[in-house]
């Protein structure tokens, strides 16, 4: 798919979606929903994730870094090397760093003691800028997450780790801080709430909590980048008016673990794409 | 921590008859505040609870009454109102700082000026149709309360510290937190209360 292609799409869905709002919303909500959804199926025709995940996919079976190794051997969960459906069920908790990681904390970890790259280079830079190549750890994350499409949404609560995860995370979801005053569950704790046009799911309620976990990572067309969960983490703190959270830290970790747990039973359809 | 750590092991070792403690409360806090770093002008001294935001918190905001009348009671005291009894800038301005959605994120530069954001999630001048509802809808505002001195001084006092009418509001304190300054406060009540302004057409 051009990219120019891609952007034609896009504007004249973005445009139907202008004109159809601008009616509708006198009428209804509904409708300007359904006028959004419409929109994001028109962009569901072609997908730039795909190519940054195949890209992902040549990272994780090329040797590379000190150790000249491949990733192939990296255990995300299910067994070193298995892939199929291992994201859903992220975080979770791996004994042999004694502790709960996401998918992208996994992959730090391996990237660390499989191929041998020092850990503050491989965090320094995880997010692509505007304009900017993906980086490594965006890619890699499309291809493994593509794996999971089509799978449930099971993120584990079988030992105190887990469920520590889930505690503090929660805890982080509802705690009010910051000179706005804010808390996850300011916009994401209500019902059918929006920003302007864009709805907020509601992390309460199943439907809405599965249809947004489901759907990260995503292809960002706004920003013509594929964007990852920590990313969508770091950019919501960084409109609450919050310092900014560690890549791959705990305690985003921990809030992933907790909308995962929300989000369980849903099914994956990563990577999405997004307006 | 290494009770904790031979705890959690024992409760693995016999999880069919264990009971669960979810970490302390201390604990939470230290792993949450570990988490997050200063940048730019979001330091990590954001993450210290005010009272209110310590009890809206807890209480998943909804204190209880005498608590609720107390906060809320502190809350006023908080209001400054226009030395000079002006209440009203430029509707337009106030249009503009409604539309505007920056300020004090580690992205804007200190010091710089904010927006309100105010469409974010109120709908206000019909001619905006890209409003959010997490606020109640603004449109008409002046003229179904009216244009008295007391709808003006009430509004004020809502845009300054929305905490002492709902002491969990999920608003901005657009005054006490310093995101607007009083000039701007005043060109946003002119958007609300001016007979002129497009909310009230």
């Amino acid at each position: 798919m051009s990219s120019s292609r891609l952007i034609a799409v896009a504007l004249a869905a973005g445009a139907a979606v202008a004109l159809g709002a601008g009616g509708a919303l006198a009428q209804s909500d509904d409708k300007t929903l359904q006028e959004i959804e419409r929109y994001r199926q028109a962009l569901l025709e072609g997908n730039p994730a795909e190519l940054v995940a195949m890209r992902g996919e040549e990272l994780w079976k090329t040797p590379r870094g000190p150790n000249k190794v491949s990733l192939e051997k990296c255990d995300i969960g299910l067994g070193p090397g298995v892939l199929k459906g291992a994201y859903a069920q992220m975080p979770r908790f791996f004994a042999d760093a004694n502790q709960v990681m996401d998918f992208e904390a996994r992959l730090v970890h391996c990237m660390v003691a499989l191929q041998g790259f020092d850990r503050a280079a491989v965090v320094k830079s995880p997010f692509s800028g505007a304009g900017q190549r993906q980086t490594d750890i965006e890619a890699i994350t499309a291809f493994v997450v593509e794996q999971s499409r089509g799978m449930k949404i099971a993120v584990p609560q079988s030992n105190a780790h887990e469920r520590d995860s889930f505690e503090r995370g929660k805890k982080l979801f509802y705690m009010r801080a910051g000179p706005y005053d804010f808390a996850c569950s300011t916009c994401h704790g209500v019902d059918s709430q929006r920003i302007r046009l864009q709805d907020l799911p509601n992390f309460e309620k199943a439907p809405p909590a599965q249809k947004a976990f489901a759907t990260w990572p995503a292809y960002r067309v706004s920003q013509g980048a594929l964007r990852t969960m920590q990313w969508r983490l770091n950019d919501c703190f960084r409109q609450q008016r919050w310092p900014e959270p560690v890549f791959v830290s705990q305690g985003t970790i921990d809030l992933i673990t907790f909308l995962g747990v929300k989000a369980s039973g849903g099914t994956m359809d990563s990577p999405a794409i997004k307006r | 921590m290494k009770t904790k750590l031979l705890a959690t092991a024992a409760t693995v070792a016999v999880a069919a008859c264990a009971t669960y403690t979810p970490p302390s409360e201390q604990e939470t806090m230290a792993v949450i505040k570990s988490s997050f770093r200063d940048r730019g002008q979001a330091k990590v001294d954001r993450l210290t609870q005010s009272e209110i935001q310590k009890i809206c918190t807890e209480t998943a905001n909804d204190p209880p009454k005498d608590v609720r009348a107390r906060l809320e009671k502190a809350a006023l005291a908080t209001v400054k109102y226009p030395a000079d009894g002006k209440w009203l800038g430029d509707f337009k301005l106030g249009e503009r700082i409604a539309q505007t959605g920056v300020g004090l994120q580690w992205s804007d530069q200190a010091g710089s000026a904010s927006g309100g954001n105010c469409y974010a999630c109120h709908e206000l001048s019909k001619a905006e149709i890209s409003y959010g509802n997490i606020g109640p809808s603004l449109n008409n505002y002046g003229k179904l309360r009216g244009y008295s001195e007391e709808i003006k001084k009430y509004t004020w006092g809502k845009i300054w510290n929305t905490h002492a009418f709902n002491v969990c509001s999920s608003m901005p304190r657009y005054g006490d937190a310093g995101i607007l300054t009083e000039a701007q406060i005043r060109d946003v009540m002119a958007l609300l209360l001016d007979p002129a302004s497009p909310v009230n057409k």
